[in-house]
């Protein structure tokens, strides 16, 4: 990967690596007494470990000027290993944290494992560094496609991508150390938000410039997608974030908001982290792999746009109704509830488009395991979407909040959309990536199909059981008007469903490590093969593009 | 329309402007007027402050992630007000930042949990909560009891709340490690200044069972029985409810 880097960038990167590197040697000292200093160190030997690497071939002969006549794909092949590997972290973390509410004493009387300091791990593991990960190899690799431009420059991919690994490290870390702003989905402390705004900059300056280059008049759907992604979500990080350190020596910090308007906040970020991050990047994955791999156009053009601007308008609006029936004002919650309802129309909107596509092709859905991976995702997007815009109503919400309803609606999106949209897209990608004519083994895909399937279904018909139980025994009376149940009475009753969870989640994991076996084979597969596949037409349009011009 | 898009997505800036402009729409609609219109938050002119001993313990429950399983926010539900108390007001967490509602009850809400239980029940539950509730599946946080409290900073983070609204006086932040130790002491000397700065209905008890030893198990005993206790704004509008 050095390699391919010119003089000029290797100096760059070992600039910014000692830069980084500084900072992490100062949030060691000032953070002495706290651990900020110990994310200092991390920070350190992080930007240490980069810079032996930019050295160990600062050496190498400058890369030639044919380069340039290729897209840049290293730093999306490195992104789809690593996103592999938080797969398999933050799953595993996921059947661990699943395990404990079964069987509490896992946690062997260390404070490290127990279950509020490791299920920050799993939610983060997976949405950032699996999904984020993910997120950023393929919207490079969709970005150079669609626009028939290389990517601008060749440091600021590897600054993103490694940049963005830093953060995910901080936050893991963090959780174990017991560091986290306890706001969900956005646990990391101040320094770790920082750089991700850095870093996020970064992101979206890459895709701007990379757009300005294109040699397309138009901006493809994903990419309409990828950039609504890119921009909203650093809008919500920026906000909900806002917060004032104890001192710059300490991790701790206080959110600026309290109370009713931190809630309101962190529920406008909590649920539009489902909508751009887990939503708005993944229909960007889809939009460009399921026509692809299915050798279909988009269904609708006219859809396509009308989703977009719906799902870009209507869930900024939404995410009060996670806060019904509490302190927030009435208005507020109601306008968040109409909104969730007509989200549905958006949302379906995509869905359908994504499932009319594959008309015509319905007979490769039987036979090519990675099309049923998306085909399937955008079924589970459909559902998840309409569990959603049920859920945000009132009536349904005065049941299913609180309980595990909740915890089965999130996977099904989770499992069932992001993991399988994802997967799908990694199948496609990978063998294009390493110039294959197909994965290591197509019948390793068809066993981490049935793995994915099965364990979705199994977690979340647990979750719906359990939910819905526990929902009904905290309402019931009895006839003398009583509450029938004890909260403790309801434990009980979840108990083998939370049994059931942990298989479901066991068997979804067990697919991942699969995944990873069959990806890295690929990979060997190229490395002693010749290139199976010469893209001959998969090159930049103009061939000559000078960098940076 | 679709000329109009067609044109539009020609145009990356100003795909990116409409993208921001269309977005921000919602959030700023639902979000800002809660700073503004007076009646977000009622007034509760006997709200006290959380003490150095309790803010420490808010941090550990933070620390410990309990958010994830234990709400603090009653919902206007009737199963829920004769389960846990008066349903929640928006002043009650009027000084916490951030706050603690939660999303999740794998365990029960705790918003009305202060003073509910004995301190030996909590400290019981907190090293094995199996010892007290054999059904529970929480876990043991038996190194709270063992691992002494950090209160030399509690001046900074006491100063750090009052740079994000919460009204602590000079007074309290000079004397916030001394306080912290003196709620935990209650023969101690530093005792005296804690009901003086906090008011009188502060506990000032050895919250672990043990004095003289500040411990982690201290500060988030202390921190759970003040829950619901720093205002009965709730009460009052319960009653008034019902008459």
């Amino acid at each position: 990967m050095v390699s391919g880097l010119t003089v000029s960038e290797r100096r760059l990167a070992l600039v910014v690596s000692g830069l980084l590197a500084v900072c992490g040697l100062a949030m060691a000292v000032v953070g002495r007494n706290d651990l900020l200093g110990t994310h200092g160190f991390v920070v350190l030997a992080f930007s240490l470990g980069i810079i032996a690497l930019v050295a160990s071939r600062y050496l190498d002969p400058e890369p030639s000027e044919e380069r340039l006549s290729h897209y840049y794909d290293e730093p999306t092949k490195v992104g789809i290993v690593l996103a592999m590997v938080w797969a398999v972290v933050g799953m595993f973390f996921g059947v661990w944290v699943a395990a404990l509410l079964a069987w509490p004493d896992l946690t062997f009387d260390a404070a490290w494992a127990s279950f509020g300091r490791i299920r920050p791990v799993h939610t983060s593991g997976v949405i950032f560094g699996f999904g984020g990960n993910a997120l950023i190899a393929t919207s490079f690799h969709v970005l150079q496609r669609t626009t028939r431009a290389r990517l601008p420059d060749q440091f600021s991919p590897w600054f993103v991508l490694i940049g963005y690994n830093l953060f995910c490290v901080l936050a893991a870390s963090g959780y174990f150390m017991g560091l986290t702003q306890s706001k969900e989905y956005a646990e990391p402390e101040w320094y770790a938000d920082l750089w991700l705004v850095i870093v996020w900059v970064v992101y979206f300056l890459i895709y701007i410039r990379t757009l300005q280059r294109r040699k397309e008049p138009h901006i493809y759907v994903a990419n309409w997608y990828y950039m609504a992604f890119i921009l909203v979500v650093a809008i919500l990080h920026i906000v909900n974030n806002l917060a004032v350190p104890v001192s710059l020596g300490h991790a701790k910090s206080y959110s600026l908001f309290s109370g009713v308007q931190d809630a309101m906040t962190q529920w406008w970020y909590g649920h539009n982290a489902v909508a751009f991050f887990l939503t708005a990047g993944f229909l960007g994955m889809m939009y460009y792999y399921l026509p692809k791999r299915a050798g279909r156009p988009i269904f609708s053009y006219r859809l396509s746009i009308i989703s977009f601007w719906g799902i870009t308008f209507m869930y900024m609006w939404a995410g009060s109704h996670h806060l019904h029936y509490t302190a927030l004002p009435q208005w507020v919650q109601t306008l968040g509830m109409t909104f969730s309802v007509v989200l549905l129309v958006p949302s379906w909107a995509s869905a359908g488009n994504a499932l009319a596509t594959l008309n015509g092709a319905w007979h490769k859905v039987r036979d090519d395991a990675t099309l049923r991976f998306m085909m399937v995702a955008a079924v589970f997007y459909g559902l998840s979407t309409f569990e959603g815009s049920f859920m945000a109503i009132r009536a349904v919400n005065s049941l299913s909040h609180y309980t595990d309803w909740t915890v089965g609606h999130v996977h099904a999106g989770a499992l069932g959309w992001v993991a399988m949209i994802t997967f799908g897209s990694l199948y496609a990608l990978v063998p294009w990536m390493w110039k294959q004519e197909r994965m290591y083994s197509p019948a390793l895909v068809e066993v981490h199909f049935w793995l994915a399937l099965t364990g979705t279904i199994i977690y979340v018909f647990a979750m719906w059981n359990s939910g819905i139980i526990q929902g009904l025994m905290w309402r019931t009376y009895n006839d003398s008007g009583t509450l029938a149940y004890s909260f403790i009475d309801s434990l009980v009753a979840m108990h083998p469903y939370y049994i059931a969870r942990t298989v479901g989640g066991l068997l979804f994991f067990a697919g991942a490590v699969v995944a990873s076996y069959n990806i890295w084979m690929t990979i060997r597969m190229s490395r002693r093969a010749e290139p199976a596949v010469q893209g001959a037409a998969d090159m930049p349009a103009a061939v000559a593009i000078v960098p940076g011009e | 329309m679709p000329n109009f898009h067609r044109k539009l997505e020609r145009s990356a800036i100003g795909f990116v402007l409409a993208i921001v402009g269309v977005s921000a729409i919602g959030g700023f609609v639902e979000i800002a007027p809660l700073f503004t219109i007076h009646e977000t938050v009622e007034k509760a002119p006997d709200m006290r402050v959380y003490t150095p001993l309790e803010v420490a313990g808010r941090n550990i429950y933070i620390r410990e992630g309990c958010y994830a399983c234990h709400s603090q926010m009653i919902r206007t539900l009737r199963d829920e007000v004769e389960r846990y108390g008066p349903f929640s007001l928006a002043v009650e967490s009027q000084y916490d930042h951030p706050m603690l509602w939660g999303s999740k009850r794998t365990g029960p809400d705790l918003a009305r949990v202060g003073g509910k239980y004995s301190d030996a029940w909590h400290v019981a539950h907190l090293i094995n909560p199996r010892d007290v509730v054999p059904e529970s599946v929480m876990p043991r946080y038996a190194w709270l009891q063992r691992n002494a409290l950090k209160t030399d900073d509690l001046g900074l983070h006491l100063a750090a709340q009052r740079t994000v609204g919460v009204p602590y006086t000079d007074e309290m932040i000079a004397n916030a490690p001394a306080d912290a130790y003196g709620q935990a002491n209650p023969d101690s000397s530093y005792a005296s200044g804690v009901t003086a700065r906090y008011g009188d209905a502060t506990n000032v008890r050895a919250f672990d069972g043990s004095a003289g030893r500040l411990t982690e198990m201290d500060a988030l005993v202390a921190y759970l029985q003040v829950l619901g206790r720093l205002t009965d704004a709730a009460q009052k509008t319960a009653t008034a409810t019902k008459e």
